[in-house]
C-alpha cells in the first residue's frame, strides 16, 4: 500500500513557519522530517513519522509554489491564488530574502553572474550551506541587483519598495548591490577576516558619504540623479586629489605632525612608534585617496586600507582607543593647518575611512 | 425579450507572456453570450492591458440569462498565425437575475486555462437590465432565489415550506463523442465545462419554475451533483425544499448567536408547557397518517416490513430503517408500487414530504422517528434521447417513494434531512438516499403562517419543549421494529427509544449532556470482478450485509463513547471493481432526554477454557475502561434515575439489545449467555469468531482525539457554545494505492480504517497549532476509482482516494490571525460572565465577543503600501479577504445579504506530468499532488474571486460536490474534475453593531455593559 497523493488545501494558506525556515535551509523533504523528529515534533498531537512525512512533505510543495510569487513580493499582496494574511506575507518575504552572512561573504563583490552560480558548489562546501539554499540566496541577490541597477532615487528605499523588506534587510541588500557594483576586491586573503558585517558597515558608510545621492541629496531633484547611491560621486573622487598638499607640502606634512604629536603625547602607549610612522600613515591615507579616481583603486580600497594602514598598526599593537584618538586627531589637526584650504573634502573623507578602520580594525 | 446584458471589459494583470520575442503579450478580449460576440482592441505589448471598454450590450430572452453563462475569452493577438488563447472566464449571471441579490459583477477574476490553470486576472463589469414580464407561459424562473443552505438563510423568514422540488437532466457527454477523437484536449474540456454550465443553468430555471408554480419564491437546501456515466452520458440533477421566504428588515434580523445560546436556555425558559404540547400539535391533523399518540390505535398495515428488508437484521436497527434494494432486475424495469405495501392515498399535503432542510425554525420538528435510506443497484444504459430523461427519474421516483414508504412504517408523515448520491464504476452504478423520518409542525405547511424568523418569538408560542422531538412518533404496540422504550427522562410523559439516529442537525433545543464527538465506521467488502447483471446482483448481495455491519459498528463505537443519539448520519457506499466501501459518520451525542446506554458485555463461547476466560475478562476491563475514560473526555455525567422500562411488549429476554454478526452461527447458544451481569440492558458482543474479535480490536483501536480538539460533523458542536469567529476551511485529498492483490476482507478492514484515522490524525497535527478548536463539518467522501493502471501493471491494485473537507472552527477564545491581544481578554471575560447561566458548570457559554481583528485586507498595510512605487503595481487595489465556510453561518459574525449561489465546475488537465515531477524533484512522490494541490487551490481563489466580484465577503455552506482524479502516467496525463457550491453572502461582525441579543441583554445586563469597557 502506498501513497499516491496526499493534499490538504486550506482557503487560507496555512503555513508553519519552522517548516519553511527548514525548506529554506534547502533541505530534503526526509531530512527535514528527521530535523523535525529531533526537535520532538512526535510528541505532539500523537503523531507519527507517516503523519509528519505528509505534513512536510504538504508544506513543502505549499512554499514551492509560493516561490514563484516571492520573486517579485509586491503580487504576493495582489494576486489571488494564495489567501495569506498580511502578518504571514511579510514574514514569508523577509525570511525567504534573509540570507546567510557566511554566504554572503563569500558572494561580496563578486559578478552576480552565470559563472559565480556555477562555483556555488565550492561555496556551499565551503560555507557547509546546502547547494540549495545557496542559489536561492544567490538568485536573491542577483534579482535585487538587476531591479535595482537601473532605478534611480535613493539604493535602500528603492529595495524597499520593490522588494517590501525591512530596514535592516534592505540595507544589507544595499550594501551587497553596491559591492556587486563597484566590484570591490574582498577575497584576498589578508581580507579574509573580515566579516559580512563589516563590509556592509563600511558599505553603508560609502552610500551615505561618498554617493552622489549622500551629500545633497534634499537639494537635487529625484528625477536628475541617475544611479545616485550605486556609484561614488566621480567629482569628490576628482577633488580627493587636492589632498596630496598634505603630503607634498613638507611644511604642512611637519605642522600637521607637531599638531598630532602635541595632542597626542601622553595619551597613547605607541606614541613613540606613532611618532616615528606618522609621515607613513599619513602618506598612506593620502595617497589613497588621491589615487580613487581610477576604477582599480576603488576596488582596491579594503585591500590598501589593510595593508597600508592597518597591518602596520597591528604590527604595532595599537589599540583601537588609540586607533581612535589618532585618527580623530589627525582630522581635527588637519583643521588648524592655516594653508590648507580642502576642509570640506577633507572632512568627508576621513569621516568614512576613519569609521571604516575602526570597524576593521580586529582581529 | 425581456432583458438587456452589459458587459465591459477594464483592464488585465498578471497576464502570461505569449511572446517570447519580446516577453510580453498583445492581449484582447471576447466577449459571448449565446451566438453574440464582441471583442475589444488589442493591447499591444503589455502584461498589464488596460482596454477599458465600452459596455458590450447584449439583448436576450430571461431564459438564456438562465441557462447561458457569460463567456470571457482572453487571447493573444497574432499578426501572422491563429490568435492564441489564453484563458477564459464563465460568469453565472443569475445572481443579478434576483432584485434581492446582487445588482453589480465588478472585480478582478482569474483567467482560467483548463491545461495551464489560472493565467492572471481580467477586471470586469456585468450589468444585467430586466424588463417585467407577465406571460403566464413563460419558460424563466427569474427571481426565485436559491440557496444551498439547508436550514432557513439568516436574514429571511419562512412564511411557508411548500416541499420537495426535484429535476434532472440528461446529455451526452462531450469526452465520449466522436469529435473528441479529433480535437484538442482543451477544447474538449471546454466543451464540457460549457455544457455542465449550461445542465446546472437549465436545471435551476425548470426548478425555478415548479416553485413558482407552487406558489413559492426560493428554494433551500438546494442540492445539485452530476453523474459522470461515461459512455451512457451526464446526468445534471437537483433537489430542494420549495419554499415563500419573506426578507427581514435589518432591525427585526434574528441574531446569529441566538442560534448557540438556545442550547442553554431551555434552562431558564418557561417549560410548564413543554410536555403535553406535542400531542396538542398533533391533535391538528392535517396529514392523513396522523399517528395516534397516546392511545392503542389499530395496527396500522405500515409495520408490514418491505420484501425486500433483511428481516434477520432489524432487531439491531433500534431506530433506523434501512432497506437495500437487494432487487436486481435492473435499470429497465421500474420497481415502482412493488416496495411499498403501504401505498394508502396519498393525502393532499404529503405530495411533498421530502425535505432537504436539516434545521428547522423552532417548532418546525414535532417528532423524530430515524433514519430511513434506500439503496438500488442498477446498470447504465445509453441514454438515448436527452430530452426525455425517463428512466433516470423513473429511477428516483421510485426510490423516493420508498423512502416515503420507510417513513409511512415509522409512523412519520415526512423525511427531513434528505439527500441523495450515487456511486458509479463503469455500468453499475448504486443510486442511494437517505433521510429522517419526521413528524412535522404542520403549521409551516399552511397559508398564513406565523412568525418564526423573530428570536424573541419563540417563548410567547407554544415553544417547543427540548424533548419533543424524541418522542417517539410510532405507536407502541405497534413498533416497526423491536426497541425498548422509556418515558422520557425530561418530561416523563412520553416515551422515548433508547438510542436515535437521525441524519439531521442537532436541533437547537435540544439538551445535550457533555460534549459531541465525531462518530465513524468504516467497512471494506471484496467482490469479485464481473460484468453487467452478475456484477450489479452480487453488489445488491452484498448492500445489506455491509449496511448491517456498518449499523454494528456505529452502534458499539456510540455505546463506547457513551453516547445515545447520532446526529448528521452519512453511509457512503461507492462501489469499484473489486471492491466496495462503506463510511458512515455522524456526530454522536449524549441526548439528556433519552434513557443512559448501557455497557458493552462480552460474551465468549466456550466458557470451559479458563484462558479464554482470562481473555475475555482483560478485554472485557479494557471496554469498561475505555468508557470510563470517555464519559471523562467527553464531560458526560448524567443525574442517575431510576430506570423504568415501560410496557414494551417485548419478551424479556429480547429487551438486552444483542449484538451478534450476522455471519456468526451461534444464535442458537442465546440462552446460555450471561445477562445478569452489569446493567440489564448492556450490549452483549460475542466473540466466537476471529472477526469479533477484529471488530473488538478496532472498536478500541480508535485513536482517542488529541486534547484540545473536538470534531463533529455537523454544523454546530454539540456541547460548546463559546465561538469566536476565527476560521479556517480546509480540504484534503489523499489516494492510496493498494499492491497487495490478494487481501481479506479483514486485511483491507484494517487497512481502510488505518487510512481513516492516519488523514484525522494528520489533520489534528496540521491544526495543532490553532487549538483549542473545533473541526466541524468534516465531511469525508470516498471513492474506489477505476484505473487505467490497474491493467498496465499486470496484477490488481485498488486504490482509494479519501477526500475528506471540513471546517474548524476557533473555539474558546483564539482567533486565526494574529493582533487578537484584547480579543482574548474580551472572550475570557464574557465566557466568566456567562458561567452562571449554564446548565452544569461544564458547559460555559459566551456570547461570542468577537473584535474586529481581522482586517479586510492582507496586504501590508504600514510600510509597504506607502512605499508603493508608480512602476511596480499597475493594480494597486488590496485583496477582499473572502471566508469560506461549509456551515450555514459564521461564529460571531452576521450574515446581512445574501448574493446568490455560487455553482462552478472546472476542469484540469496536464500532458506533462513528467515535467511537473522534475520540477519536484526533490519530493518523492512527484507531481500528481502538486497538480492536484495547484488546481484546489486554483478552484479557491476562482471562488473567491467571484464571490468577490458578486460584493460579498463569504461563502457559506460551500461544498465541494465532485472532485474526480484521472491519471495515465503512461500517457503523461492527468485529469481533475472539481464542482463546488455554496452561497455567496455578506456579513458584518457581532461588534461593528448592535450585538446583544434581546435575550441575552436581560440577563446580563451587567456583563454586556462591562464588556463595553474592555
Amino acid at each position: 500500500m502506498s501513497m499516491e497523493l496526499d493534499v490538504f488545501v486550506g482557503n487560507t494558506t496555512i503555513m508553519d513557519m519552522e517548516v519553511y525556515q527548514l525548506w529554506l535551509d534547502g533541505l530534503t523533504v526526509s531530512d527535514a522530517v528527521k530535523v523535525r523528529m529531533d526537535e520532538g515534533a512526535l510528541l505532539e498531537c500523537e503523531a507519527n513519522p507517516e503523519v509528519l512525512t505528509s505534513d512536510t512533505m504538504d508544506q513543502f510543495r505549499t512554499f514551492q509554489m509560493c516561490e514563484r510569487l516571492l520573486h517579485s513580493p509586491t503580487k504576493l499582496g495582489s494576486q489571488l491564488l494564495y489567501q495569506i494574511p498580511a502578518q504571514n506575507q511579510i514574514i514569508l518575504i523577509e525570511r525567504y530574502y534573509e540570507f546567510d552572512s557566511v554566504f554572503a561573504r563569500e558572494v561580496l563583490g563578486k559578478k552576480l553572474s552565470k559563472g559565480t552560480k556555477k562555483d556555488l558548489d565550492d561555496t556551499s562546501c565551503k560555507t557547509g550551506i546546502t547547494l540549495k539554499s545557496c542559489r536561492r540566496q544567490f538568485d536573491n541577490f542577483k534579482r535585487v541587483f538587476k531591479v535595482v541597477e537601473e532605478l534611480k532615487g535613493p539604493l535602500v528605499e528603492n529595495i524597499q519598495r520593490h522588494f517590501l523588506l525591512s530596514d535592516t534587510l534592505a540595507r544589507d541588500y544595499a550594501a551587497i548591490v553596491f559591492f556587486a557594483n563597484s566590484r570591490f576586491e574582498t577575497g584576498k586573503r589578508k581580507l579574509q577576516y573580515l566579516s559580512f558585517q563589516d563590509f556592509a558597515f563600511c558599505a553603508g558608510q560609502l552610500i551615505s558619504y561618498w554617493t552622489i545621492g549622500a551629500m545633497g541629496a534634499p537639494t537635487v531633484p529625484d528625477s536628475m540623479m541617475e544611479d545616485m547611491d550605486v556609484d561614488l560621486e566621480k567629482e569628490f573622487l576628482n577633488e580627493l586629489k587636492d589632498l596630496k598638499v598634505l603630503v607634498n607640502d613638507k611644511d604642512m606634512m611637519d605642522q600637521h605632525k607637531i599638531l598630532v604629536c602635541a595632542a597626542l603625547r601622553g595619551k597613547i602607549k605607541v606614541y613613540k612608534l606613532m611618532e616615528v610612522n606618522f609621515k607613513n600613515l599619513s602618506r598612506a591615507l593620502i595617497n589613497l585617496a588621491s589615487k580613487l579616481t581610477h576604477t582599480k583603486d576603488v576596488r582596491d580600497l579594503f585591500i590598501d586600507l589593510v595593508e597600508k594602514f592597518i597591518e602596520p598598526c597591528r604590527y604595532d599593537r595599537w589599540t583601537v582607543a588609540e586607533i581612535t584618538l589618532f585618527l580623530t586627531h589627525y582630522t581635527n589637526a588637519a583643521h588648524c593647518l592655516g594653508t590648507f584650504r580642502h576642509q570640506m573634502i577633507w572632512d568627508r573623507y576621513m569621516g568614512v575611512i576613519k569609521s571604516c578602520i575602526l570597524q576593521m580594525y580586529h582581529e | 425579450m425581456p432583458g438587456k446584458l452589459k458587459a465591459k471589459i477594464v483592464a488585465g494583470r498578471h497576464l502570461p507572456v505569449m511572446d517570447r520575442a519580446s516577453d510580453l503579450t498583445d492581449a484582447f478580449v471576447e466577449v459571448k453570450f449565446g451566438n453574440t460576440t464582441f471583442k475589444t482592441d488589442v493591447f499591444p505589448k503589455s502584461l498589464n492591458p488596460q482596454w477599458n471598454s465600452e459596455w458590450f450590450k447584449f439583448e436576450v430572452d430571461d431564459e438564456d440569462l438562465q441557462d447561458e453563462p457569460l463567456q470571457i475569452t482572453v487571447l493573444d493577438h497574432d499578426t501572422y498565425s491563429a490568435n492564441d488563447a489564453i484563458g477564459k472566464v464563465y460568469i453565472d449571471i443569475d445572481p443579478l437575475l434576483s432584485c434581492e441579490a446582487a445588482t453589480v459583477i465588478s472585480g478582478w477574476l482569474p483567467i482560467y486555462d483548463t491545461i495551464h490553470g489560472i493565467r492572471g486576472e481580467i477586471n470586469v463589469l456585468v450589468k444585467v437590465d430586466l424588463f417585467n414580464d407577465l406571460n403566464r407561459f413563460r419558460q424563466s424562473s427569474c427571481g426565485v432565489k436559491f440557496f444551498c443552505t439547508t436550514s432557513i438563510p439568516r436574514c429571511y423568514r419562512v412564511a411557508l415550506v411548500h416541499g420537495f422540488v426535484e429535476e434532472l437532466v440528461v446529455n451526452e457527454d462531450p469526452e465520449y463523442q466522436w469529435i473528441d477523437r479529433i480535437r484538442t484536449p482543451r477544447a474538449s474540456n471546454e466543451a464540457r465545462q460549457r455544457l455542465i454550465s449550461l445542465m446546472s443553468g437549465e436545471l435551476q430555471r425548470k426548478i425555478g419554475l415548479k416553485v413558482l408554480e407552487m406558489g413559492g419564491n426560493a428554494v433551500v437546501g438546494y442540492l445539485q451533483c452530476f453523474d459522470l456515466e461515461g459512455e451512457s452520458g451526464l446526468v445534471v440533477r437537483a433537489i430542494g425544499t420549495a419554499c415563500t421566504l419573506d426578507k427581514l428588515s435589518p432591525g427585526t434580523a434574528p441574531n446569529t448567536t441566538t442560534h448557540t445560546n438556545t442550547h442553554t436556555l431551555p434552562n431558564t425558559a418557561p417549560t410548564s408547557n413543554a410536555c403535553n404540547s406535542p400531542s396538542k400539535d398533533s391533535k391538528e391533523p392535517v396529514f392523513s397518517e396522523d399517528p395516534p399518540h397516546s392511545l392503542s390505535g389499530p395496527p396500522t398495515p405500515l409495520r408490514t416490513l418491505p420484501s425486500s428488508s433483511p428481516p434477520p437484521f432489524s432487531p439491531s436497527k433500534p431506530c433506523s430503517r434501512q432497506s437495500s434494494s437487494s432487487d436486481t432486475d435492473l435499470s429497465l424495469t421500474p420497481r415502482i408500487g412493488k416496495t411499498s405495501p403501504a401505498s394508502s392515498p396519498s393525502p393532499p399535503l404529503s405530495e411533498f414530504p421530502i425535505f432537504t432542510l436539516t434545521c428547522f425554525p423552532p417548532g418546525f420538528l414535532v417528532h423524530v422517528g430515524g433514519v430511513v435510506s434506500t439503496r438500488s443497484v442498477k446498470l447504465l444504459d445509453r441514454i438515448h434521447n436527452p430530452d426525455e430523461p425517463e428512466t433516470r427519474d423513473a429511477w428516483w421516483e421510485e426510490i423516493r417513494q420508498e423512502i416515503k414508504s420507510h417513513a409511512k412504517a415509522l409512523g412519520c408523515h415526512a423525511v427531513v434531512g434528505y439527500s441523495e448520491s450515487t456511486s458509479i464504476c463503469e455500468e453499475v452504478c448504486i443510486l442511494s438516499a437517505s433521510g429522517t423520518a419526521a413528524m412535522l409542525n404542520p403549521r409551516f405547511m399552511r397559508e398564513g403562517c406565523l412568525d418564526t424568523g423573530g428570536s424573541d418569538h419563540r417563548f410567547e408560542d407554544a415553544s417547543p419543549p427540548s424533548c419533543g422531538f424524541v418522542h417517539i412518533p410510532y405507536d407502541e404496540f405497534n413498533m416497526p421494529f423491536p426497541a425498548q422504550l422509556t418515558y422520557c427522562y425530561h418530561c416523563r410523559r412520553q416515551k422515548v427509544p433508547d438510542v436515535l439516529f437521525t441524519t439531521i442537525d442537532l436541533p437547537a433545543e435540544a439538551e445535550v449532556t457533555g460534549k459531541g464527538c465525531l462518530i465513524q465506521a468504516r467497512l471494506c467488502r471484496t467482490k469479485k470482478k464481473a460484468q453487467g447483471e452478475v456484477n450489479a446482483t452480487s453488489i445488491s448481495n452484498l448492500l445489506p450485509f455491509m449496511e448491517y455491519e456498518l449499523h454494528t459498528q456505529l452502534m458499539n463505537k456510540l455505546k463506547l463513547r457513551s453516547m445515545n443519539a447520532l446526529f448528521g448520519l452519512r453511509i457512503q457506499i461507492s462501489v469499484g471493481e473489486n471492491m466496495l466501501l462503506g463510511l458512515a459518520s455522524a456526530t454522536g451525542v449524549y441526548l439528556s432526554a433519552l434513557p443512559a446506554p448501557g455497557g458493552i458485555q462480552i460474551a465468549g463461547k466456550t466458557p470451559s477454557d479458563l484462558s479464554y476466560d482470562q481473555h475475555i475478562s482483560t478485554m472485557q476491563k479494557r471496554i469498561d475502561d475505555t468508557i470510563a475514560k470517555n464519559k471523562e473526555l467527553y464531560n458526560i455525567h448524567p443525574p442517575e434515575c431510576i430506570e423504568e422500562v415501560v410496557g414494551s411488549p417485548i419478551p424479556d429476554r429480547q429487551r438486552s439489545s444483542r449484538l451478534f454478526r450476522s455471519t456468526s452461527e451461534s444464535s442458537d447458544e442465546l440462552s446460555e449467555l450471561d445477562l445478569s451481569h452489569g446493567k440489564k440492558d448492556a450490549f452483549v458482543l460475542e466473540i466466537d469468531d476471529t472477526d469479533a474479535v477484529e471488530d473488538i480490536q478496532s472498536l478500541l483501536t480508535d485513536a482517542p482525539i488529541p486534547a484540545g480538539f473536538y470534531s463533529c460533523n455537523t454544523e454546530v458542536m454539540p456541547g460548546i457554545h463559546n465561538w469566536t469567529s476565527g476560521l479556517q476551511m480546509f480540504t484534503s485529498v489523499r489516494v492510496y494505492r493498494l499492491s497487495n492483490a490478494n487481501l481479506t476482507n479483514q486485511g483491507l478492514n484494517k487497512i481502510f480504517t488505518d487510512l481513516c484515522e492516519n488523514l484525522l490524525k494528520s489533520l489534528y497535527f496540521k491544526l495543532r497549532s490553532m487549538i483549542p478548536c473545533c473541526l466541524c463539518h468534516l465531511n469525508f467522501t470516498v471513492a474506489v476509482p477505476e484505473e487505467e493502471l490497474i491493467q498496465v501493471r499486470g496484477h490488481t491494485y485498488l486504490s482509494t482516494p479519501l477526500l475528506s473537507f471540513g471546517i474548524f472552527r476557533w473555539v474558546e477564545g483564539f482567533v486565526c490571525f494574529p493582533g487578537s491581544g484584547e480579543n482574548e481578554e474580551q472572550l475570557q471575560f464574557s465566557m466568566e460572565m456567562c458561567g452562571e447561566s449554564t446548565i452544569s458548570n461544564n458547559q460555559p457559554t459566551a456570547k461570542p465577543s468577537v473584535s474586529s481583528s481581522e482586517r479586510c485586507s492582507p496586504l501590508p498595510e504600514g510600510r509597504s503600501r506607502s512605499l508603493r512605487s508608480t512602476r511596480s503595481l499597475p493594480c494597486g487595489a488590496p485583496v477582499t479577504v473572502v471566508k469560506m465556510t461549509p456551515l450555514s453561518f459564521l461564529p460571531g459574525t452576521r450574515i446581512v445579504k445574501y448574493l446568490g449561489i455560487i455553482n462552478m465546475f472546472f476542469i484540469r488537465e496536464t500532458t506533462s506530468l513528467r515535467e511537473m515531477n522534475r520540477k519536484c524533484l526533490h519530493f518523492s512522490e512527484g507531481g500528481v499532488s502538486g497538480f492536484l494541490h495547484s488546481f484546489i487551490a486554483e478552484v479557491f481563489a476562482m471562488v473567491r474571486a467571484h464571490v468577490a466580484a458578486l460584493g460579498g465577503n463569504a461563502l457559506v455552506s460551500y461544498s465541494m460536490k465532485e472532485c474526480v482524479f484521472m491519471e495515465n502516467p503512461n500517457k503523461n496525463q492527468a485529469q481533475c474534475l472539481i464542482n463546488v457550491s455554496g452561497d455567496a453572502v455578506i456579513f458584518i461582525r457581532e461588534s461593528d453593531q448592535e450585538a446583544i441579543p434581546p435575550l441575552l441583554t436581560s440577563r446580563q445586563t451587567s456583563s454586556t455593559g462591562a464588556d463595553g469597557t474592555t
